[in-house]
């Protein structure tokens, strides 16, 4: 999904349950309908609670991909 | 939007450790676009001071992990095994775990709890001081942060029935 351009890139390396979500929500609350958003975290949980709350937002998880210890996250807001 | 979920929480402890899970479900629940009302009652009160001062207390918490935050892995890894005859009886002990406690956090990305709670306000949390508790302990609302409510049992209930998750933390 790396050809997938983001509008914006949001770091959340180092943080922790719950501030990957936090800033994730607060990032796409910035963003047009339809835009991409990237986020990286090194949080092994993110993975779950990404997918979680994307669910339940409505927002589109288009990818996610882990490269070492991180976890790369491609969000279509709705 | 009728479909938006709801989720009402009692908050009734007031040490650090117990000062998250409240502040942590509910700023998480807001994010994911659900309503929240957090009733807070006999000690958990004390999380709505101006000044946050929660703290942990070791020798009443025999599961707390004695642990280092600082120093090599194996170092931090070392559970100190502390006798309840130094925790409960050591002046400032207390303000010790309190303090190793934080730095855990902040070296592991965990939010502080006053990030938190202001998140909490910032997204719309309801907050409901218990009005009893507060006339029990000797609490004025003017030591509370802005926004509190104040309520009783009935107030909590009346939310907790239309609500989809309800927990007592």
């Amino acid at each position: 999904m790396s050809d997938v351009q983001a509008n914006m890139e949001l770091d959340c390396r180092g943080l922790n349950c719950p501030l990957p979500i936090l800033k994730t929500k607060k990032a796409i609350e910035t963003l047009n309908t339809g835009d991409v958003l990237k986020m990286v975290a090194t949080d092994p949980g993110s993975i779950n609670d990404m997918t979680a709350w994307t669910k339940r937002t409505g927002n589109e998880l288009l990818s996610h991909e882990e490269s070492g210890d991180e976890y790369v996250f491609f969000i279509r807001k709705k | 939007m009728s479909d938006t979920k709801k989720m009402a929480l009692i908050a009734s402890r007031g040490t650090l450790d117990w000062a998250y899970p409240p502040f942590i479900l509910a700023s998480t629940a807001v994010a994911m676009d659900m309503e929240v009302q957090i009733f807070f009652t006999f000690y958990g009160l004390t999380l709505l001071k101006k000044k946050l001062d929660a703290k942990v207390a070791p020798h009443s918490n025999p599961s707390m992990p004695m642990k280092m935050p600082f120093g090599p892995k194996t170092f931090k890894n070392i559970e100190w095994p502390i006798p309840n005859l130094i925790s409960s009886n050591l002046p400032g002990f207390n303000d010790v775990a309190t303090t190793l406690m934080k730095k855990t956090f902040k070296s592991k990305g965990v939010a502080t709890v006053e990030q938190l709670r202001d998140i909490c306000v910032e997204s719309g949390v309801k907050l409901v001081g218990c009005q009893m508790t507060m006339d029990v302990f000797g609490f004025t609302k003017d030591e509370f942060i802005d926004g509190v409510e104040l309520g009783g049992a009935a107030t909590f209930l009346e939310f907790a029935a239309e609500a989809d998750i309800q927990l007592f933390v």
